[in-house]
């Protein structure tokens, strides 16, 4: 068998040389998991948050594809991708008929399994870690339905530090466009309509993600994103990526 | 983030037993509820674990041993914040007396035993209230394990700690994470008020104290149910 496998897109990256990451220490912002050495934590973790059409998923495949042509090895991880709880969660969510505490565990439940079984070892290992979504988005939507911040701060205490976070800022305006061109259609939860701010999910939809900006606005002050006009063409979203992520690798300069 | 459980003033009543699993407390709550149910009492049981929900999540965490010490404690609190918010708390509001074989104590004896920050785990249980009445049922660790090999042939996997490779065999492992979670939950005695009932003793006797504490202190007439 000689096919080669087809890739869906071929991107002219630049020869590039190989840079060997400097080595920086991780910390945990809590507690951490037990028997976990942050020291062994040697990968990178790189995280992009947004909202659903803010382009996390078309930039985190550029970043594979170009950190991969670096001599980079990755791994990505994402919300609701646990083998422990991912099928039940996804169940839970789809007939809206968990408590916000309960909800709250289970996707801090499914978080930290991710966390234990893919985030930590890929670090271990010394990997480019690329998380489709971290922590901040599970905190944002429990804080605009009224969660209290200390506590959810005290559940994800578990959760290491990135290197970096991206925040692709997207008007909750553009998001609808873009949310309608690529499957027509909102969705229950990214509208907020368990909030019961309106019955119409268009209306709703805005709202939700005004509230959720804001939330974001707030984390941003004690965790310290950067901000990216998502806004711009996918490109030029990227080299803005690759240029905070190139002066991440090479580590704080003297 | 240390908060102690917060009193309730809903208008049931909520009392919790807590023990090392064969101590017996599972009998003795349910003479409990039959002795209120026969009263005409407005009594309702909640058994630790048992949200639907979560339990096929649990189950297969267990099965396949999928589970760490941070999603063992997470997924338990889980399945608790489900009975919690949807039925502990409503019949509190409606007056109920509820009953739970295994409260918020067993998350912090089981999980701190298991490696994970005491303050990590009260802090994820800080919704939840303060019981008006916790009864301990303390016995001995032999007790105990004959009281759970005498139902069925073996220990569980997660009951004898193995998890935490104390021992490859299961007994001593049974024994020495046993002896640890009674640690913790003699340590939290003092401070959560804990009823202490000798569990060594047959059930007739901690049941006749039991019926005693509860009435002293519970005005049970009015928690009957209205007459139809």
């Amino acid at each position: 068998m000689t096919a080669r496998k087809r890739r869906p897109r071929r991107r002219r990256i630049g020869r590039r040389e190989v840079i060997v990451p400097t080595p920086t220490p991780k910390s945990f912002y809590g507690h951490g998991i037990p028997g976990v050495d942050s020291e062994q934590l040697t990968g990178k973790l790189i995280v992009v948050e947004g909202a659903d059409g803010s382009g996390r998923s078309t930039q985190i495949a550029m970043l594979v594809e170009w950190l991969e042509a670096s001599g980079h090895a990755t791994a990505q991880v994402g919300l609701k991708r646990s083998n422990l709880v991912s099928e039940e969660l996804e169940n839970a969510t789809n007939g809206n008929i968990l408590g916000r505490k309960t909800l709250s565990l289970f996707y801090a439940t499914d978080f930290a399994d991710q966390l234990e079984n893919a985030i930590l070892p890929a670090l271990r290992a010394g990997l480019m870690v690329l998380a489709d979504r971290y922590i901040y988005t599970l905190m944002a939507r429990d804080l605009v339905r009224g969660l209290d911040e200390a506590w959810l701060k005290n559940v994800y205490g578990i959760a290491p530090a990135p290197d970096v976070v991206f925040y692709l800022q997207v008007s909750p305006e553009e998001l609808v466009q873009r949310n309608f061109a690529k499957r027509h259609s909102l969705d229950f939860w990214e509208s907020g309509m368990d909030l019961g701010i309106s019955s119409d999910m268009f209306d709703s939809f805005l709202e939700y993600q005004r509230r959720m900006a804001g939330q974001f606005q707030r984390l941003q002050e004690s965790y310290g994103f950067s901000i990216v006009d998502g806004a711009r063409p996918v490109d030029e979203v990227n080299a803005e990526l690759q240029a905070k992520i190139d002066s991440v690798l090479a580590g704080p300069q003297a | 983030m240390k908060k102690a459980p917060s009193k309730h003033d809903y208008p049931g009543r909520l009392i919790a037993v807590e023990g090392l699993d064969g101590s017996g407390k599972s009998t003795q709550v349910y003479l409990l509820k039959r002795w209120m149910e026969m009263q005409g009492l407005k009594v309702f049981f909640s058994e630790w674990n048992s949200s639907i929900l979560v339990k096929s999540a649990t189950s297969k965490g267990k099965s396949r041993e999928l589970l760490t010490p941070t999603t063992f404690s997470l997924i338990h609190a889980t399945d608790f914040a489900d009975r919690y918010e949807r039925q502990l708390v409503p019949l509190l509001r409606a007056g109920y007396i509820v009953l739970c074989d295994r409260y918020i104590f067993t998350a912090f004896a089981r999980d701190v035993v298991r490696g994970c920050p005491k303050s990590w785990v009260e802090g994820i249980y800080d919704f939840a209230v303060q019981p008006d009445l916790t009864f301990f049922f303390r016995a001995n660790l032999e007790v105990s394990l004959q009281r759970i090999l005498s139902g069925r042939p073996q220990l569980k996997y997660f009951e004898a700690g193995m998890d935490l490779r104390l021992s490859s065999d299961p007994y001593e492992s049974f024994r020495i994470f046993q002896g640890r979670i009674l640690e913790q939950y003699l340590a939290m005695s003092a401070d959560h008020g804990f009823h202490v009932i000798d569990a060594n003793q047959s059930i007739e006797p901690q049941q006749a104290l039991v019926r005693q504490i509860v009435e002293a202190r519970i005005d049970l007439p009015s928690f009957a149910s209205p007459e139809r």
